[in-house]
């Protein structure tokens, strides 16, 4: 069984198709890499895995099961444009309450953990609103892998981040995925996004353009897929 | 079980950023005062008419000065997108909104209980001769304001002129259970006692609360998964 | 879809001109009806302010169903339904609102008296304009749609409660006697029953154009978008 499974999902925003038959399929411990230009479907597919929104037509399983279902929440984590912490609250703050929030059987442990992982455990006091950027987002990392998911749904993971955060996030997810995790992803930064991908899908116009393994030449040369299959 | 702490975790979370910031209530606050001051001028403040009506002044005073809790109410989860991080964990829509309700219920009545001994001082009137029945129609009208409008706000959170819409959608639909608040008051304020000619209000007010919590429990998940 | 809209649009004229036919008549045989003893040929307002808020009242229940079918199917049908039975009826309401308010004028010597149908119809007329501003202030056609439904699910609700209480604080006023003791003869009845025939066909000829053009609507609302992803 796949860890995620997407098969013939069609989303709609009136009636214009925004996803046109999409179907990915992405195997526990493997990284998919969602590529293609601003409007391709990118996040509009993430927000369906993630539970965020239903498609129109088509099924969605992660881990067998539905995304909506509360057993699935539980195993997805979730980076998405915004930080999703609160400013008015403290570090450790946050991290507790989306800790009680996942039922997690000790919040505060776990919420302490996590600060000394990301490095942010001599802040844990302080409010998120005197946080530098850097601090924001790997606090936001944190809040992702809090309730140790089993699929992590990155939305343009690199894009605001700074060199540390990148830094922090690239280890994690590599500890994840030699953990079994699996990922998807949508990216620009095509090289960053592609070291770490095992398997990569190319979305134009809301349908899939391409998808399979990543070869050394997608590496190689990152606009090699654009070249093949063109930008839409 | 597990729903019951879920929504009070919400609470507590919204009750806790604000009292942080008290961005909500100083405002709310503010505003009721200032409104309470404007009547005095737009009805004589010792008439006895005025006395008559206050009852249907404070609950217009309530509405007003709620809006602008309740307008923040889901506004607060915009930046940061935090909202898509609470429909993300595993809670229900029904555990997430009677949390942010329960919330916005402490800070409205709040605001009502510092408001009621000012009103009574401004305009001369014993509001406490029937004390326990006047905190039973505080509470019950209190609710109807909560519920609708922070179902509305979870409507208008993403949307253009959030801050008109909220008033719009929410004093139409709330017009039986305001209608029903002020005239009890309004009696209460006098020194009638519930009888058999006014309970028909109460039975309306719990029945208005029951109804649209019910309907409101149902469908958030609709509105917050689109 | 295309061929099909052409048998559409006959029976679309077709009833057009049924609905013509006979409000022409009506207004004839009304006109020439005798004049009511007390109130006079006011009286004969009844015979549009009556079917017309009886048929805003079928507009609603319309609007109410198609916005529990839209939930259920997320068929962008029923959205157009939703709306445009909405504002048909709207604009139904407003002609009761406006005929009462004429006949109050005359009989009670105030355009508006309080009196509780019509503060309740006024209320409900504000619950359904409520409605569609939120559809105006909503970008995205799905969420547009799932709010709007939630909306006029919340209204619906509200309306019996709405009359319920508005009569139950009239009471408790003076309160005009209401229709003035005017008596309605029984041979007048059929006029008024082929009146209120007429009025619903009206509001289904309206609604039909109005969901033609909701769906005409969103299909160029979905081409400007595929001609924005090019």
């Amino acid at each position: 069984m796949n860890a995620v499974a997407v098969d013939g999902v069609w989303k709609f925003y009136g009636d214009y198709p925004a996803l046109r038959d999409v179907k990915l399929e992405a195997a526990a411990g493997t990284c998919l890499a969602l590529i293609g230009r601003n409007g391709a479907g990118k996040t509009t597919l993430l927000r369906i895995l993630g539970g965020f929104s239903r498609p129109g037509r088509g099924s969605v399983r992660i881990c067998g099961a539905a995304p909506r279902d509360t057993a699935t929440r539980r195993r997805i984590g979730f980076i998405g444009h915004g930080i999703s912490v609160y400013d008015e609250l403290s570090a450790i703050e946050n991290l507790t309450l989306f800790a009680r929030l996942y039922g997690l059987r000790e919040p505060r442990k776990a919420a302490t953990e996590w600060l000394e992982r990301t490095g942010l455990d001599r802040v844990a006091g302080g409010l998120v609103r005197e946080f530098s950027r850097g601090m924001r987002q790997r606090l936001a990392v944190a809040r992702a892998f809090l309730h140790d998911p089993s699929v992590l749904l990155l939305d343009e993971p690199f894009t605001a981040l700074d060199d540390r955060a990148i830094a922090v996030l690239q280890r994690l997810l590599r500890e994840g995925l030699a953990e079994g995790k699996t990922i998807v992803m949508s990216t620009h930064q095509l090289r960053e996004a592609l070291e770490l991908a095992t398997d990569v899908a190319l979305l134009n116009r809301g349908k899939v353009a391409f998808s399979g393994p990543r070869t050394p030449e997608m590496v190689a040369d990152p606009g090699f897929l654009y070249a093949r299959y063109g930008e839409g | 079980m597990d729903f019951f702490r879920q929504v009070m975790v919400i609470a507590a979370k919204d009750l806790r950023a604000e009292l942080r910031t008290k961005e909500a209530i100083n405002g709310s606050l503010a505003f009721a005062l200032v409104i309470l001051l404007l009547f005095a001028f737009a009805f004589d403040p010792t008439g006895d008419t005025t006395r008559e009506i206050s009852g249907g002044l404070l609950w217009i005073v309530f509405a007003f000065a709620g809006t602008l809790i309740l307008n923040r109410s889901f506004a607060r989860e915009l930046p940061n997108d935090c909202l898509d991080a609470l429909i993300a964990a595993p809670i229900s829509g029904a555990a997430l909104f009677l949390g942010k309700a329960i919330a916005n219920y402490c800070l409205l009545l709040a605001v009502e209980l510092v408001s009621l001994p000012v009103f009574g001082i401004f305009y001369n009137v014993r509001w406490t001769q029937r004390f326990p029945e006047l905190m039973l129609v505080l509470l019950l009208g209190t609710w109807a304001l909560t519920v609708l409008g922070t179902m509305t706000s979870a409507l208008t959170v993403n949307i253009r002129l959030r801050e008109v819409m909220l008033p719009l959608l929410t004093y139409p639909i709330l017009v039986p259970a305001l209608m029903g608040a002020m005239r009890l008051t309004m009696e209460l304020i006098a020194g009638t006692p519930i009888n058999s000619e006014n309970v028909m209000w109460l039975k309306m007010l719990i029945g208005f609360d029951v109804i649209y919590t019910a309907v409101s429990l149902v469908l958030v998940e609709t509105i917050l998964v689109g | 879809m295309n061929e099909k809209s052409g048998w559409g649009d006959y029976i679309l004229y077709l009833l057009g001109a049924v609905v013509i036919i006979i409000l022409v008549r009506d207004i004839y045989v009304i006109a020439r009806l005798p004049q009511e003893a007390q109130q006079g040929a006011i009286f004969k307002i009844i015979f549009f302010h009556v079917p017309v808020a009886i048929t805003a009242m079928i507009a609603a229940a319309v609007a109410l169903v198609a916005s529990v079918l839209f939930l259920i199917t997320r068929n962008f049908r029923y959205d157009a339904l939703a709306v445009a039975v909405t504002e048909v009826g709207l604009a139904f309401l407003a002609a009761n609102l406006i005929t009462g308010s004429i006949w109050g004028r005359i009989i009670w010597g105030q355009w508006w008296a309080w009196d509780a149908r019509l503060t309740s119809a006024l209320v409900c007329w504000i619950l359904y304009a409520a409605y569609l501003m939120l559809r105006r202030a909503v970008e995205e056609p799905t969420q547009r749609a799932t709010f709007a439904a939630v909306w006029s699910i919340f209204s619906f609700i509200d309306v019996p409660i709405v009359i319920f209480s508005i009569k139950w604080w009239r009471t408790q006023h003076p309160q005009p006697v209401f229709w003035g003791g005017g008596s309605f003869p029984p041979d007048w009845k059929a006029v008024f029953l082929w009146n209120m025939l007429a009025m619903v066909l009206l509001a289904i000829v309206m609604t039909v154009v109005r969901v033609r053009q909701e769906n005409a609507q969103r299909e160029l609302d979905s081409l400007r978008r595929t001609a924005h992803a090019m």
